[in-house]
């Protein structure tokens, strides 16, 4: 089955989840009004808007200078720095960190860059235990399910599935579908974890170069507990996070809580910047910080698809994509769904794996209007599409290039150039298509799935206008 | 994995060689009052379910003496700062008040099991978003504010700052940054079950903030 077959089966798959659509379509409705709902004043969101962007900006223009002065700090802070340029190479650093410290349980705060990399599946096969902590996600550990929203990556669960699910692994809590009790449920299963975990791992959503800060968003509290209770501290992020200066955060952190999910703020914000020092009485004795390239240098080669880091993983192009609301985020298949993910997945993973997602976006607009750093993410799209069949040359570095470059789409618009750069063509043609409209397809392979198919009308519009009386110049 | 290290950054310097100054600092400005500020803070924590009390100076002492045995909240963690002494050799009979002495190696999980509020200082809060800035020590660790399922949290009236960036600008943070700095902003909570809001499901699952002064 080639990429496009299998994303349609998935589009049909999650089209006839009734009750994930439903799911969906109360959340992200809920999610755009509560985001609304923290502009008010339009001129302050263009203002840090700009603000914002100017910031991410600054960061991928300097970044590697960036990268090395926070790993100076870092390391000065007694914050140990690895350097990982594949999934596979993050994954072995960690590994290796927890065995050197003979660590056997791993409690997880949320981080969309494990997910990338398939962490757990790495550490589980070698034997140690990976705890999601996360209450989202959490719920999706037990479900075997991967995340289908970057930021409430449950969403597609209803109460009653969550309860069910919470029954067959934990019966002697008794059932219950109340939200309340089933999070006091989550409380108690995790505590012990918190308590017991012989290492926590987090993700980062601000690394701070000039002081060697690492910077968590959070509501719950397990990212604070999984980076202070155990004895080690693991983040790992992608290089494109980090940015200059301390200054540079507050108007970051509010632009991010404030899309992401309508807060002024969220209940944590988590400022890491030492280990352990003398004196002090807890918190890890080792925090280690892997960056993970992952392509991400390959996609800040081009002038354009660049802007693709700016991303601070917020989610609101999600939230507000129409065609993410249909779907949800499982149909996309891989690990960023919606706007965001159909720019950055097939840039990472290559327009021959999954180049097909960029099919599957209307053009109308909406991301690009609530994205916080102003990432321009249809332009971006439209981009992938034309790298997809070859449109143009460029010296962008993204893998199957021209994959999805057809030979009948081709010549079907080489035709259609000559036809329509040459007036004589063009009128016989027309006159041909009015004539003979009674002999067209009735059904146009996929295009008539969903939709009846085109007929010409009787007389082409200048036909009719010449009739009218207007002259043809 | 310094091969790696080297790889990344040469890759990045392959092509870029530009440089861009850095933005400006932003730093927007309300010009609230003391009042407004107290106002919009106590407005902004309970919006998130959070208590705000605000007491006279020395009146919390008695405050706690009072509420806790209401509220069946006996076992007492304080820190080994002036607050913490204070309290300790102050508070009630029917509280069993301690300090954090110990490091956490030593009484996990008695932190875990046995306490039912944490009491701490502020290093100051934020009136625009309603937060509490804290920044542990050795005196207060940094797990107080975290595990009991209470918080209680003192703050001086006159330490609310305005804005997250102005908290940063004037108690010049980028020259000092601790181990560990926080910005607490209401109970723990979730909204990852349908979208519906639920506190405490790791941290404080109640929130006291009182303001002295
Ligand atoms: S692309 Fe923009 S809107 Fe989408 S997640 Fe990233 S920052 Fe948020």
């Amino acid at each position: 089955m080639n990429q496009t077959e299998a994303f349609s089966q998935r589009i049909d798959k999650a089209l006839h989840n009734e009750q994930a659509r439903k799911n969906f379509r109360t959340t992200m409705s809920g999610l755009m009004s509560k985001r609304a709902e923290q502009f008010p004043d339009n001129e302050e969101l263009q203002q840090i808007r700009d603000q914002a962007r100017a910031i991410r900006s600054h960061s991928l223009t300097n970044l590697p200078d960036l990268l090395e002065k926070l790993e100076r700090q870092l390391v000065k802070n007694g914050i140990q720095v690895h350097w990982a340029e594949t999934a596979e190479q993050a994954n072995e650093i960690i590994y290796q960190i927890l065995k050197t410290a003979k660590a056997k349980s791993l409690v997880k705060g949320k981080s969309m860059v494990s997910e990338e990399t398939e962490m757990n599946h790495y550490l589980e096969k070698r034997g140690i235990e990976v705890l999601e902590s996360d209450l989202g996600e959490f719920i999706i550990q037990l479900a075997h399910e991967p995340p289908s929203h970057i930021v409430a990556p449950a969403i597609h669960k209803n109460r009653q599935e969550v309860a069910e699910l919470f029954h067959k692994f934990f019966p002697e809590l008794g059932y219950t579908e109340d939200i309340d009790k089933m999070t006091l449920m989550a409380r108690q299963i995790l505590r012990e974890k918190f308590e017991k975990a012989d290492a926590g791992i987090s993700g980062v959503n601000f690394a701070v170069a000039e002081t060697g800060t690492l910077c968590l968003v959070e509501n719950e509290g397990n990212g604070r507990l999984s980076t202070t209770s155990p004895n080690i501290h693991i983040a790992i992020t992608g290089i494109e996070k980090v940015v200059e200066k301390l200054s540079d955060i507050p108007p970051l952190l509010s632009i991010l809580t404030r899309s992401a999910t309508g807060q002024p703020v969220t209940t944590y914000f988590n400022m890491i910047s030492r280990p352990r020092q003398s004196g002090e009485k807890d918190g890890p004795q080792a925090v280690h910080l892997v960056l993970l390239d992952n392509r991400r240098s390959r996609i800040r080669m081009d002038e354009e698809l660049l802007d693709t880091l700016r991303c601070i993983r917020c989610g609101a192009c999600i939230n507000h994509c129409p065609v993410y609301v249909q779907l949800g985020g499982h149909a996309y298949g891989t690990v960023y769904p919606g706007p965001i993910g159909t720019v950055l997945e097939p840039q990472r993973m290559g327009l021959d794996k999954i180049g097909t997602l960029t099919s599957a976006c209307s053009m109308c607009g909406a991301c690009g209007e609530v994205c916080p750093v102003r990432i321009p993410l249809p332009k971006l799209i439209n981009r992938l599409r034309a790298e997809s069949v070859n449109a143009e040359r460029s010296d962008a570095q993204i893998q199957g290039k021209g994959s999805l470059r057809k030979l009948t789409e081709m010549n079907g618009w080489k035709i259609w150039k000559i036809i329509y750069s040459n007036a004589l063509f063009y009128k016989g043609f027309c006159w041909f298509a009015t004539r003979f409209r009674f002999i067209t397809p009735p059904g146009i392979s996929a295009w008539t799935n969903y939709r009846t198919a085109p007929k010409p009308a009787a007389r082409s519009l200048s036909e009719l206008a010449r009739q009218e009386g207007f002259e043809d110049e | 994995m310094s091969k790696s290290r080297e790889n990344i950054l040469n890759y990045l310097r392959k092509q870029r060689s530009s440089v861009s100054e850095s933005p400006d600092v932003y730093l927007p400005v309300h010009n609230w009052s003391q009042q407004e500020k107290t106002s919009r803070f106590i407005e902004c924590m309970q919006a998130v379910r959070s208590e705000v009390h605000q007491l006279k100076d020395g009146d919390w002492i008695s405050w706690l003496n009072k509420e806790l045995p209401e509220r069946n909240l006996h076992n007492v963690l304080v820190g080994q700062n002036e607050t913490g002494e204070k309290f300790c050799q102050q508070a009630t009979s029917s509280l069993k008040v301690q300090q954090y002495e110990k490091h956490i190696e030593l009484w996990k999980h008695e932190l875990f099991q046995k306490i039912d509020v944490g009491i701490t200082t502020t290093r100051g809060g934020i009136a625009e978003t309603g937060s509490l800035i804290l920044w542990p020590d050795n005196d207060e660790p940094r797990l107080m504010s975290l595990v009991p399922p209470v918080h209680i949290a003192l703050l001086e009236a006159g330490h609310l700052y305005e804005t997250f960036a102005q908290a940063i600008h004037e108690q010049n943070w980028s020259s000092q940054m601790p181990t560990n700095a926080l910005l607490i902003s209401g109970p723990s909570k979730t909204a990852d079950i349908e979208q519906t809001l639920a506190y405490g499901i790791h941290g404080p699952k109640q929130l006291i903030v009182l303001i002295l002064g």
